[in-house]
C-alpha cells in the first residue's frame, strides 16, 4: 500500500501543480514509512516541504496555503502525534468554510498513519479516528487495499473539503494489485467485499483483511460471513451495510480503536435505528479496550483478532 | 507599563513632532503623506471610536451578545492599516475594527458576528483581502504564515514590481505571544522567509492578566531569538505606526523575510463587555494612558499644522452619523434561516447535512396549522 500511495501522490501532483506535500522528514528520507520516497527529487523542494517539527504549525500553515489556492497534503508522522495539531484541525480547518459562508474552500488532506500490529512504542500505535469523526466539516476515509489507497488519495486531494486520510500502517507492506485503468469507487462509498448470508461484519483499514480471514475460517466451519469495508468513516455510507443487515439479520462491528463513543458505537446505534425489525441479535462491537493503547507486548491482547471476531459472530448467531 | 528607550516615536503625547536619529529612516514615509491622507487618518480614528462606543452601548442594551472594544488602539490600527497596499493580505485577531473599515469591510458584518447571526460571514475577496476574525488566540498567525508561504511560492516577492510584490500583515495581542501557534509561526516564517509582518498590539492586558505575566522580557526582543528583525513603536502615534508598518511591509515584499513590530498601546475599555477592568487594574494606569490618547495627540498635531475647526466639526458629525446608521442597521438585521446551519459545513454534497436539513424542515412543518 505504501507504494500505491506514492504513485497516487505522484499522479495527483502531476495533474495539479497546486498540490504540495508537507510534513516532517518527507523530503530526502521519504517519510518514516517511505510513502513520499522520491517525490522531492521528482517535484522539487517547493512541492515537497520538509517542515519544522511542529504539528500545529504544519496544519496551520497548510490552512494558509489552501487559502492562497494551494492543495496541501500534510503528513502527520504517527497517529499519536496528531494532538498538537488537534486545535488547528478541529477549530480552524473544519470550520473555516462554514465561517466564510462558503466563500472559501479548504482542500487540505491530512494523512495519518494509524493503528497497531507493528510493535511500536508509546504514541506510535493509536486509532484517533473518533475524535475527528465527531467534528463537522471534516471528511474521514481509510483505505484497506493498495488499489483503494491509490485511488482514494487522489480523490481526497481533488475534494474541495478537508479530508483526513487514515492509513493503516500495518497494511503499508502487504502487496496487492492496483488497477490503474479502472477508476476507484467513489470516496464516500462503503463496499461489500465478501458475500455471505449468516452474519454481516464491518470494519475499516487494517481490520478488513482480518475480517476476511475470519470469514474464510468461518466458511470452513459452515458459517457464511458477509464482509463490508467501510472505507469512509465520515460520512458513513450506510446503504450497503443496511442492505446486508436486512439479509443476514446480524451485525458485528470490528475496530482497533476503543469501543466507547467510537465509529463502532455510531454504526451500532444507526443500524439499530434503521434496521431494528431486521435484526435477529443486538449489534455487537469488537474493539480495542477502553484503555490507552498498551505496551507493544500486549497489543496482541488489546487488538481484535480473528478469534475475538469469530467469538462475536458466534454470540450473534446464538440469539 | 510604558515606553522604553528603544520605543520609536514621531509624535509626542502633546502632538508635537519628535526628532531622533532612530526614526530618521522613517521620515520619507511620513513626508510623502498628503494633507488628505493625514485627514483620512484622523477621520478613520474618530469614526471608528464613535462606532466602537455605539456598539458597546448596543451590547449594554441587549442587542449584541458581546462587544470587543478597540477604544485606545486606533492609532496602532489606522497607521498600520493604511500602510498596507491593496493587494496585501491582512489576518486580524478580533479587535481590528479600524483596519477592517480601512480595507472596505462593512462594520455591520462585525456586528452580525457579535449579535449571533454569523461566525464570520465575510468574503476576504470582497473586503480588501481582510480575512475573518479569529477568536482562538494566535491561530491566525499560522494561517497568515501559510498564506505568505504561498505568496512566496507564487514568486510574488522581490520582483521589484510594486503591482506584484505582495506582503501579509498579521495582527495579534500581547497575550497571544504566549501561544504555541504564534511561536510556531515565527519558526515557519523564518524557515520559509515569508513576506510578512507580525504586528503585535501590546495593549498591556490579556483580559485580566497583565503583560508582565506573559513575558519578563520586552516582547519585541523575543522574535530576535528567532532571527526576525523587530522594533518597538509608540502604538498611540499614528504616524509612527504608519511609517514603521510601511517600511516593514516594503522589506517583506522585497524578500527580506518576516518582520516584527510591537506597538505599545493601551486598551482603555474592557477586554470585552463581559469583563470589568475596575476589578483588575488601577486608575493611575488608565490615567497614564489617557494622557497619551492617540486621537487627542493627532488632533493637536493637525491643529498645529493649521487644520481648520470646520474639519473637526465635520468629522464629529460624520462620526455621529456613522454610529447612528450602524445602530439603525443593527436593529433591522434579520436572523439567518434555520437551514443555513447546514449550508456550508461542507463544500461538496454531504448526506448527513441533507438528511438533517430535511429532518429539521419536516419537524418545523409538522407544526403548521397545528395547535
Amino acid at each position: 500500500m505504501a507504494k500505491a500511495l506514492t504513485m497516487g501522490l505522484a499522479a495527483a501532483m502531476t495533474a495539479d501543480e497546486k498540490v504540495v506535500l508537507m510534513g516532517e522528514d518527507i523530503g530526502p528520507l521519504g517519510g518514516v514509512f517511505r510513502v513520499t520516497e522520491g517525490l522531492q527529487k521528482q517535484f522539487g523542494v517547493h512541492r515537497v516541504l520538509d517542515t519544522p517539527l511542529a504539528e500545529s504549525g504544519i496544519v496551520g500553515t497548510a490552512i494558509g496555503l489552501a487559502m492562497r489556492g494551494y492543495r496541501p497534503v500534510v503528513e502527520i508522522q504517527f497517529d499519536g502525534f496528531i494532538f498538537p495539531a488537534f486545535d488547528q484541525i478541529t477549530t480552524q480547518l473544519a470550520k473555516l468554510t462554514a465561517r466564510h459562508e462558503g466563500a472559501m474552500q479548504l482542500p487540505v488532506v491530512i494523512r495519518v498513519p494509524y493503528g497497531g500490529h507493528i510493535g511500536a512504542v508509546e504514541h506510535h500505535q493509536e486509532s484517533p479516528e473518533a475524535y475527528f469523526a465527531h467534528t463537522a466539516g471534516l471528511r474521514l476515509v481509510s483505505p484497506a487495499t493498495p488499489h483503494d489507497a491509490y485511488w482514494m488519495i487522489q480523490q481526497a486531494i481533488t475534494s474541495t473539503d478537508p479530508v483526513m486520510f487514515f492509513e493503516p500502517k500495518s497494511r503499508y507492506w502487504p502487496k496487492g494489485d492496483v488497477d490503474l485503468a479502472a477508476s476507484g469507487a467513489a470516496l464516500h462509498e462503503s463496499r461489500i467485499v465478501r458475500a455471505g448470508t449468516d452474519v454481516t461484519v464491518v470494519g475499516h483499514g487494517a481490520m478488513v483483511s482480518m475480517l476476511l480471514d475470519a470469514a474464510e475460517l468461518a466458511a470452513a466451519e459452515g458459517t457464511s460471513i458477509e464482509v463490508v469495508d467501510l472505507r469512509s468513516l465520515s460520512p458513513i455510507d450506510y446503504a450497503p451495510l443496511l442492505d446486508s443487515v436486512h439479509r443476514t439479520g446480524r451485525l458485528v462491528v470490528a475496530q482497533e480503536a476503543p469501543g466507547s463513543v467510537s465509529i463502532g458505537s455510531e454504526i451500532a446505534a444507526t443500524v439499530t435505528e434503521k434496521a431494528f425489525y431486521s435484526l435477529e441479535a443486538p449489534v455487537l462491537r469488537v474493539s480495542g479496550y477502553d484503555t490507552p493503547f498498551p505496551p507493544a507486548k500486549l497489543e496482541g491482547v488489546y487488538l481484535p483478532d480473528v478469534d475475538r471476531i469469530l467469538h462475536a459472530v458466534d454470540r450473534a448467531l446464538a440469539y | 507599563m510604558s515606553y522604553t528607550p528603544e520605543t520609536l516615536q514621531l509624535l509626542a503625547p502633546d502632538g508635537t513632532r519628535v526628532v531622533s536619529d532612530a526614526t530618521e529612516a522613517y521620515l520619507p514615509y511620513v513626508d510623502a503623506l498628503t494633507e488628505q491622507q493625514l485627514r483620512e487618518f484622523y477621520r478613520t480614528m474618530r469614526v471608528i471610536r464613535r462606532f466602537d462606543i455605539e456598539a458597546g452601548n448596543l451590547q449594554r442594551q441587549g442587542q449584541l451578545a458581546l462587544w470587543i472594544p478597540s477604544l485606545g488602539q486606533e492609532a496602532a490600527q489606522v497607521g498600520s492599516g493604511f500602510a498596507a497596499r491593496a493587494h496585501d493580505h491582512i489576518f486580524p485577531a478580533y479587535r481590528e475594527h479600524a483596519v477592517g473599515h480601512i480595507r472596505g469591510l462593512d462594520v455591520v458584518q462585525i456586528i452580525k458576528m457579535l449579535r449571533g447571526l454569523t461566525h464570520g460571514g465575510w468574503n476576504p475577496a470582497e473586503t480588501g483581502n481582510f480575512h475573518l476574525y479569529t477568536l482562538v488566540i494566535g491561530s491566525q498567525s499560522l494561517h497568515a504564515t501559510g498564506y505568505a508561504m504561498g505568496v512566496r511560492f507564487d514568486g510574488l516577492v522581490g520582483t521589484g514590481d510594486p503591482e506584484k510584490d505582495t506582503a501579509v500583515l498579521v495582527y495579534f495581542g500581547d497575550g497571544a505571544t504566549s501561544q504555541g501557534d504564534v511561536n510556531e509561526a515565527f519558526v515557519f516564517a523564518q524557515s520559509y522567509q515569508t513576506p510578512q509582518v507580525f504586528f503585535l498590539q501590546n495593549n498591556h492586558w490579556a483580559i485580566s492578566v497583565p503583560v508582565r505575566v506573559q513575558s519578563r522580557t520586552p516582547l519585541f526582543h523575543r522574535p530576535r531569538g528567532f532571527g526576525i528583525p523587530s522594533q518597538q513603536i509608540d502604538g498611540n502615534d499614528v504616524l509612527m505606526s504608519y511609517a514603521a508598518t510601511a517600511a516593514s511591509l516594503d522589506a517583506a515584499r522585497a524578500g527580506e523575510g518576516p518582520q516584527f513590530i510591537e506597538a505599545l498601546t493601551y486598551r482603555m475599555g474592557a477586554h470585552t463587555t463581559s469583563d470589568d477592568p475596575t476589578k483588575y487594574r488601577d486608575d493611575d494606569e488608565l490615567h497614564y494612558w489617557q494622557e497619551r490618547d492617540p486621537i487627542a495627540r493627532f488632533e493637536a498635531y493637525l491643529r498645529g499644522l493649521g487644520e481648520s475647526e470646520a474639519f473637526f466639526t465635520e468629522v464629529a458629525e460624520e462620526a455621529e452619523q456613522f454610529a447612528a446608521e450602524a445602530r439603525a442597521r443593527t436593529l433591522a438585521l434579520e436572523p439567518p434561516s434555520a437551514e443555513s446551519m447546514f449550508a456550508h459545513v461542507y463544500s461538496e454534497p454531504h448526506p448527513v447535512m441533507d438528511a438533517q436539513r430535511q429532518a429539521l424542515a419536516d419537524f418545523e412543518a409538522s407544526f403548521e396549522g397545528g395547535a
